[in-house]
């Protein structure tokens, strides 16, 4: 059954929509607990600490957070793949344009492949800022979550680029969750308008949630 | 009225194309748009020139052959056939680009004809049901629910002229794919090859080099018959469930 599915145009998008799916419930539970920020220091990095503890003492010391990143590692890395396999096989479907072209589909559409690409660059990004610390612009501290983050939105770079990350993510959602329902073949006449606010709702409301943060470091609201 | 044409002009199927302009005169707006083009071809044979070549058959909406893309758009400016489009959706001095089904599947043979036998293909693999031989059968021996045979009715009406292919930007069949299975999948007398059908159309669709879908609904909005965009939906279904249950076997 993998190897009907990885070989077949149709079950190679499923990978994708399932990928997606996974990453898009992670990233509902990321942005609501980025806005415990607003709770100040000791509650934000009482999360923190708290992400560590999930699950003892059945759990080890990290042992959730490490269970959850591979999955999360996993997922990018399935999602990454069929999206340049699939993209490759469209391209090579369509080799010559029409010499009479229109603009056609919506922005969130056509902006599905290179937006994606802006995602994973972020991602990685991302974890080389806040995680390991290796390119946060500021005083990285292990354990310092709160003071990490003001640290590194104090820098105008730093919300450039989340911020235009985030704007791509809300597109590569509006698209993504819809074409997701479509792939599993849950969508139907019925459900269409349905599916199509759900995902303009989850799309606004990731990127509201996740740009409140750095918006709120510039503010001076978060200090 | 009178036309600008610009058309692509292919010698052969190895041959470098390119679009080339004709002026015609004379056109009435009561044309079909092939008529229009009968008139550029007369031109041209008197003139000694080869001929436009382009598919046809019916000129009635019904038989698929017709497959032009007219100003960017597969069939033209209507939700029509390009047989069915009048010359009346064209103004009077109108400049009019007309190009073929570009596919890598469907490869031009000349000029404007492209071979879309890849279709043929997909029908093979899985578009048929197992017919007992013999007297035809009672009529009421089969009970077929109204909803499912209105939903066959719908997908049924595919043609089979991959303007759904030519509109799409990842020249994906899709569209007719679904529209295929999803016609015999949901009656009874389908049954038999629900999963192999949807299975094997699939992957003979993906053999004969056809793009995926990205869901940008282009095929939808260029299909003459309105095959909708959800067939694809369903037809994503009708796969996982086969994949499912073969993978139970
Ligand atoms: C590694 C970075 C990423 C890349 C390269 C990428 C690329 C793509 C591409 C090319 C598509 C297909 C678009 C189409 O078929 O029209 C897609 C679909 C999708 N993406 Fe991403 N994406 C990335 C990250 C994400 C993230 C972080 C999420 C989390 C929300 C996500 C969720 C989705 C969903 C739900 C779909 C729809 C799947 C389907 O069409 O069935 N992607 N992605
Ligand atoms: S689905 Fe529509 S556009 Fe595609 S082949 Fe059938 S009739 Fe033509
Ligand atoms: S010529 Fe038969 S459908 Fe147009």
């Amino acid at each position: 059954m993998a190897r009907t599915m990885w070989d077949s145009s149709v079950g190679k998008k499923t990978v994708m929509a399932v990928s997606g799916l996974i990453m898009l419930l992670y990233l509902v539970a990321h942005m609501i607990g980025n806005l415990k920020i607003y709770f100040g220091a000791g509650e934000f990095n009482h999360y923190a600490h708290w992400l560590r503890t999930v699950g003892e003492p059945f759990m080890h010391y990290e042992w959730t957070l490490w269970l959850i990143r591979i999955v999360l590692v996993v997922a990018v890395v399935a999602h990454a793949t069929s999206a340049y396999q699939l993209s490759r096989r469209d391209i090579k479907a369509r080799p010559s344009k029409y010499v009479h072209s229109k603009p056609r589909a919506s922005y969130a559409t056509r902006t599905m492949r290179w937006g994606g690409v802006i995602l994973g660059l972020f991602i990685v990004w991302h974890v080389l800022d806040l995680t390991t610390g290796t390119v946060h612009p500021g005083h990285f501290q292990h354990g310092h979550a709160y003071q990490n983050v003001v640290g590194d939105f104090s820098h105008w770079y730093s919300n450039v680029i989340y911020i235009v990350a985030m704007l791509a993510l809300g597109l590569h959602i509006r698209h993504g969750f819809w074409s997701a329902a479509q792939t599993l073949g849950v969508g139907s006449r019925a459900r269409d308008r349905a599916l199509k606010t759900v995902a303009n709702v989850l799309a606004l409301l990731l990127t509201a949630g996740f740009i409140a943060v750095p918006v709120g470091v510039m503010t001076g609201v978060v200090s | 009225m009178k036309l600008t044409l610009r058309v692509w002009r292919q010698r052969d199927a190895g041959a470098e194309g390119a679009m080339s302009t004709y002026e015609v005169d004379g056109i009435s707006s009561d044309m079909s748009f092939l008529e229009m083009l009968d008139v550029l071809n007369e031109q041209l044979i008197l003139s000694g020139e080869d001929p436009v070549a382009f598919d046809h058959d019916c000129r009635e909406g019904i038989c698929g052959a017709c497959s032009l893309v007219i100003n960017g758009d597969a069939h033209g400016p209507e939700r029509t056939t390009t047989c069915q489009l009048h010359m009346r959706s064209f103004q009077d001095g109108d400049t009019i680009d007309i190009e073929p089904w570009r596919a890598a599947a469907f490869p031009v043979i000349k000029d404007l004809v492209v071979d879309r036998s890849a279709f043929d293909r997909i029908i093979q693999a899985g578009g048929y049901v197992t017919a007992p031989t013999g007297a035809a059968p009672e009529a009421h021996a089969t009970p077929v629910p109204k909803a499912d045979a209105d939903f066959a009715f719908e997908h049924a009406e595919c043609i089979g002229c991959g303007a759904c292919v030519a509109a799409c930007p990842n020249g994906a069949a899709m569209l007719f794919t679904s529209a295929k299975v999803n016609h015999l999948n949901v009656l009874p007398q389908g049954a038999p090859e629900r999963e192999t059908r949807v299975l094997d159309m699939v992957g003979q669709m993906d053999a004969e080099g056809f793009g995926g879908c990205t869901l940008t609904g282009e095929c939808a909005t260029a299909c003459p018959k309105g095959i909708p965009l959800v067939s694809i939906t369903r037809m994503n279904k009708e796969w996982l469930r086969a994949t499912r249950k073969a993978g139970k076997r």
